[in-house]
């Protein structure tokens, strides 16, 4: 399965860099205003501008809509960070256009008419903007947005105007949440205008100890200055991450060393596993990985496993629909395999 | 038991909330529960709920100055029919033409959320017109200076010469605006 994950190079503090850029169009009112015909509209026009030939090398796109897919399609399709939760409870009026390689997904009728998202791997916010940049023009191209001089563009909830940019960094935090430093981090985020939240996004939790680092504000910054603080910011965390770990590993090294090797025996010899057990174990044996005291497995078929072992993602893999208990075997069945 | 909302399948998920000492009780099938909003499944011991935009709005109001009195329900916003009251209810607008509608009282809070209210960031490059040559203006000149700065004569003499023609074009835009007029 492509995914970002897999795309990876090793195992590292940093996995992923997101952009999203959030537009409507001038005139026309905000998704939860529009019914389906007029939303239907919307899907049309925005797909049209990408649809074309003249895209120089970009793309091609799949219009993706969510009523022919099943629960499990649509939530892996969550689980992959192609679309949100929101997205989905708005089926019948909301589409999705995203690539081959899944680096871009374009979320129509999302809170905004368009919220377009581009992902890479490592720590590429500079090349994601500029991406999605291009993208943006290409659509601007033949849709005419709604600006505002002062405002900037304007969106449906006013913690979004000015640039519509949310730049995130999606981290593996093992060590400063063993430590319970994640609450601190969030203090101080929150003072320069950023903040973390956990693996996806809004209101979730972290998993496996991942966590997204993003910009709050979005008026009075341009876009250059957004990105430089939130690169500034992460390699502060990052340090934070390397440092937590060699206190972890000089205070209790034979203490991590074990709970790392245990970490990964249950993975390769448990018959049922929880996908928050499957998750947090996955991040020890990440970390072990890291820390160059797991030597044996390889980095990427643990960032694979990660997304493999969600839910929705794990119910593709089975012709049947699986019960809870069914899908604790599937998974266990599947870490097994890979490692 | 059955799951209430779609009386299928067999509900794991059951959520009890006592909300000003009124008990409901939800029980769900997992594929409901994940479809429901209100049901964080990544949250199972449901820590608080989700802090929301709507959650905070309020208090952003008050310290804004503008108190809920004040806000004359009777304006609505002429392209899209929304009023103050459907905002506070929603945290969201209606429509782009919402915040020049409700100018008074959404500038307020946009600058007690973002800290200002001048956007500095992109410009749209087919509609922007105007201000996006005159944002290019400004970050040459902004280079001019560096390039003085170091003594980079050659290179301050070629940026000069790009800023006019670019003051010559926002000219014509200018006037030509003025013509439609």
């Amino acid at each position: 399965m492509a995914n970002l994950y897999s795309n990876m190079n090793g195992s590292d503090i940093i996995i992923t860099s997101r952009i999203r850029l959030a537009r409507n169009i001038k005139d026309i009112p905000f998704p939860h205003k529009l019914d389906e015909d007029k939303s239907n509209e919307i899907i049309d026009k925005v797909y049209g501008t990408l649809s074309g030939d003249d895209l120089q090398g970009i793309g091609p796109f799949n219009l993706v809509r969510f009523n022919k897919l099943s629960s499990a399609e649509k939530f892996s399709m969550v689980e992959r960070h192609l679309i949100s939760k929101e997205l989905i409870s708005n089926a019948s009026k909301s589409a999705a256009i995203v690539n081959e390689n899944e680096n871009v997904s374009i979320m129509i009728n999302e809170e905004d008419h368009i919220r377009l998202q581009v992902m890479m791997p490592g720590f590429k916010l500079k090349e994601a903007l500029n991406y999605a940049n291009e993208l943006d023009d290409i659509i601007e191209g033949k849709i005419d947005y709604a600006f505002d001089n002062k405002l900037g563009y304007l969106t449906s909830c006013p913690t979004n105007v000015g640039t519509g940019l949310r730049a995130s960094v999606m981290l593996h935090l093992p060590a400063l949440s063993i430590s319970k430093s994640v609450g601190g981090i969030l203090n101080t985020l929150n003072q320069v205008g950023m903040t973390i939240r956990g693996i996806y996004g809004e209101g979730s939790s972290s998993e496996g100890n991942i966590y997204q680092v993003s910009n709050q504000v979005t008026l009075g910054l341009s876009e250059e200055e957004i990105i430089n603080s939130l690169i500034a910011v992460v390699g502060k965390i990052v340090d934070q991450e390397k440092a937590a770990r060699n206190a972890l590993n000089e205070k209790q090294g034979k203490e991590l060393e074990d709970d790392l090797y245990r970490s990964i025996g249950i993975l390769k010899y448990a018959r049922m596993l929880s996908s928050r057990e499957a998750l947090n174990l996955l991040s020890n044996v990440r970390m072990g990985i890291d820390m160059g005291i797991i030597k044996d497995v390889k980095p990427e078929v643990v960032n694979e496993l990660i997304v493999k072992v969600q839910p929705a993602t794990l119910q593709l893999q089975s012709d049947k629909e699986l019960s809870g208990a069914e899908r604790d075997e599937l998974r266990a069945a599947i870490v097994r395999d890979a490692l | 038991m059955l799951c209430q909302n779609c009386n299928k399948k067999e509900a794991t998920v059951h959520i009890t909330k006592i909300i000003n000492g009124v008990k409901t009780e939800l029980h769900l099938c997992e594929d409901c529960a994940r479809e429901n909003p209100e049901v964080n499944l990544s949250q199972p011991f449901g820590i608080g709920v989700p802090f929301s935009f709507q959650n905070i709005l309020d208090g952003l109001f008050e310290v804004s100055g503008i108190e809920k009195k004040e806000v004359n329900d009777e304006i609505r916003c002429p392209v899209c029919n929304m009023s103050m009251e459907d905002f506070r209810r929603t945290g969201r607008v209606g429509c782009g033409n919402c915040y020049a509608a409700f100018k008074n009282e959404m500038i307020p809070l946009v600058k007690r959320i973002h800290g200002g209210v001048q956007h500095t960031g992109k410009v749209p490059k087919r509609t922007g017109g105007l201000l996006k040559v005159r944002r290019d203006i400004d970050k040459l000149k902004e280079e001019l200076k560096t390039s003085i700065d170091n003594e980079e004569y050659e290179k301050a003499a070629e940026i000069r010469d790009k800023i006019k023609e670019l003051e010559k074009s926002a000219d014509n835009e200018n006037n030509k605006g003025k013509g439609e007029k």
